[in-house]
């Protein structure tokens, strides 16, 4: 008898030391006994796959077509420039309305996707700058950015340009335009002069 | 006879029964606790192809979740970013380190990084992220703290008694849909969660899904 509680003993030892507790972390991938069908034939986005030739689940687009909902065609709101040439649109194009749910999207998505570089202002104190990790950041407010087409600066966020990366693939057409409508809004917060305050507030300011 | 069956033998029904019952508990405890997602699934931290820190970016550089995983909120499936968004800014952040060698490799000849995948539900289970996320639910609910995870770790079951739990209370869950990738958010209090949450599930017509074709179709 002694012997078979002392064998019950070590043996629950030997699990609990080797199996340790629940929430351990552990490089070892998750045990499935039977798993046919949890883990089925399908495929999964951005999962390995034998089947093509590069591994690939997610396949890119084939050269020449367009999947749908693309924006594909030569439009103003696509490019941000005129169909055929390289003149950019003067402004943001009818079919975006600027509102106050476009300018609330505007701010969010800057906050998102621009704000770790060129901050939060657009002043390009981003994060990345303050703690000196990166070198190259352009200031927003800067005049010569103050006064690029509204097409231009959309052509800037879809395309990148000189050392800033391209957001095209990852921000959609709608969100650019709002970007854009957000940016003009932030470079207006600093354009302001005494006029644009209404008069009876003016002498506040002033103090 | 005594010489067949000797004397201990008399004790052999006792033992038997002792191990039978020492044996099936420990058994049954075993199973109950290891063979479960809690034991299984939560704390899987594989070893990625690059170091890459969620607490340093995520935390540190203050970076939204949906700068990198900007499909969450579109799709059920919340994409991995691909190594030109990192370039974005390792074009001069560590321009030259060894540790983004891979990184750079992988932008230039577009061949995708092999991350390892860590959160899986099997797939007869339907999930989508953009219900949940489009639905006040913030990522720590299921993902708990990424932003504190040098290497990400599973922290939640996901088990059906995980989902269902939340699925029949999800007051209890909602927070402001501007407070979603805000993975420090805490509510102010039980009670005003609590009336946030009813006044959410109003606002949003969140309903409480417990049908079994919610999850399983
Ligand atoms: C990864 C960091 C980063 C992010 C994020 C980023 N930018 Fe930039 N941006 C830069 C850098 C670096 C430059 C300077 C490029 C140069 O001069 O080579 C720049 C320059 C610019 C310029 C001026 C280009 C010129 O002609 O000088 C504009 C306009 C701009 N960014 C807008 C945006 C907008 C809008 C977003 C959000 C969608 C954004 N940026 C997000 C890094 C970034
Ligand atoms: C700089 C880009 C970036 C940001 C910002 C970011 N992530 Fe990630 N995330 C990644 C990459 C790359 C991976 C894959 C490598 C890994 O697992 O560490 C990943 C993996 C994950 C995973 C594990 C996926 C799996 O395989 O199961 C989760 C969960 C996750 N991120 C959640 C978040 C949350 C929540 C936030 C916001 C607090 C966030 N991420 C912010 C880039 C990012
Ligand atoms: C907003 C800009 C930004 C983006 C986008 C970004 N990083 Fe970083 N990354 C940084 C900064 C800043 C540091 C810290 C540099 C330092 O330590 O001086 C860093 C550090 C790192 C490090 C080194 C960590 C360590 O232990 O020192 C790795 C690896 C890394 N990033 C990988 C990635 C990967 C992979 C991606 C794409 C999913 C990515 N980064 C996207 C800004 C960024
Ligand atoms: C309701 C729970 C829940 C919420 C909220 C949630 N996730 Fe997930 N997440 C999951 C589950 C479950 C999986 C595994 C899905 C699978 O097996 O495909 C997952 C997987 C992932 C993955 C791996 C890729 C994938 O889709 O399989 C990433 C990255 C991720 N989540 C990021 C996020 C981010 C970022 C947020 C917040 C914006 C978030 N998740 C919110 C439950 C959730
Ligand atoms: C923290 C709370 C919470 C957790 C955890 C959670 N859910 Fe949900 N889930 C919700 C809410 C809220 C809704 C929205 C109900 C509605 O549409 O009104 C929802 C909706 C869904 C839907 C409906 C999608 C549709 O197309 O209508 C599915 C499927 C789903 N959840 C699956 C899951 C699975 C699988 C898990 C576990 C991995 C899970 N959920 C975990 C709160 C949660
Ligand atoms: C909120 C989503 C949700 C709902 C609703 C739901 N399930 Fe599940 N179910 C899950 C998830 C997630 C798993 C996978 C758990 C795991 O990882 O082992 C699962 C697993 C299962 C399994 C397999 C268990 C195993 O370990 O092999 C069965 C059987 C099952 N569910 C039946 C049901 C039935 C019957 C109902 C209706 C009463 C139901 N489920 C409703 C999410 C759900």
């Amino acid at each position: 008898m002694r012997y078979l509680l002392l064998i019950f003993a070590l043996a629950v030892v030997v699990v609990m030391v080797v199996g340790g507790r629940r929430g351990d972390l552990s490089r070892r991938p998750p045990i499935e006994l039977f798993a046919d069908m949890d883990r089925q034939p399908k495929l999964r986005p951005q999962a390995p796959n034998d089947f093509f030739g590069d591994g690939r689940s997610s396949r890119l687009g084939v050269a020449g077509t367009v999947a749908r909902g693309d924006h594909y065609q030569d439009l103003p709101i696509n490019t941000g420039h005129m169909p055929g040439v390289t003149n950019v649109v003067e402004s943001i194009p009818a079919e975006i309305k600027v509102d106050e749910a476009l300018m609330n999207r505007g701010q969010q998505r800057f906050n998102i996707n621009c704000s770790p570089c060129h901050g939060a202002q657009g002043d390009g104190n981003g994060i990345t700058k303050r703690i000196g990790a990166m070198g190259v950041v352009a200031d927003l407010h800067d005049p010569r950015i103050v006064k690029m087409t509204d097409g231009e600066l959309f052509g800037i966020i879809t395309n990148g340009k000189g050392l800033m990366g391209a957001y095209g693939p990852n921000v959609p057409v709608e969100d650019r335009w709002a970007i854009v409508a957000y940016l003009r809004a932030l470079q207006l917060s600093r354009l302001g002069t005494l006029d644009d305050v209404p008069a009876p507030f003016r002498a506040q300011l002033k103090k | 006879m005594s010489d067949i069956f000797p004397k201990w033998t008399n004790r052999l029904p006792l033992m038997m029964i002792t191990g039978a019952l020492l044996g099936g508990t420990g058994v049954t405890a075993g199973v109950w606790y290891y063979c479960t997602n809690k034991y299984a699934n939560v704390g899987y931290m594989p070893v990625q192809p690059v170091a890459f820190s969620h607490a340093i970016h995520a935390d540190q550089l203050g970076m939204d979740c949906r700068y990198c995983h900007n499909a969450v909120e579109k799709s059920w499936y919340s994409n991995i970013p691909t190594s030109t968004l990192c370039m974005n800014c390792h074009n001069q952040v560590l321009k030259d380190d060894p540790k983004l060698a891979l990184v750079r490799e992988s932008a230039q000849s577009g061949e995708p990084i092999h991350w390892v995948q860590i959160h899986k539900v099997p797939d007869y289970v339907f999930f989508n992220h953009s219900v949940h996320v489009n639905r006040g639910l913030s990522c720590v609910e299921c993902h708990g703290q990424v932003n504190k995870m040098d290497e990400v770790h599973q922290a939640k079951s996901l088990n059906m008694t995980f989902c269902l739990d939340c699925h029949r209370d999800p007051a209890a869950h909602l927070r402001p849909l501007d407070k979603i990738t805000d993975l420090d958010w805490q509510p102010k209090s039980e009670e005003s969660q609590r009336a946030d949450g009813a006044k959410f599930m109003h606002d949003w017509k969140v309903e409480s899904l417990q049908n079994c074709s919610t999850c399983h179709r």
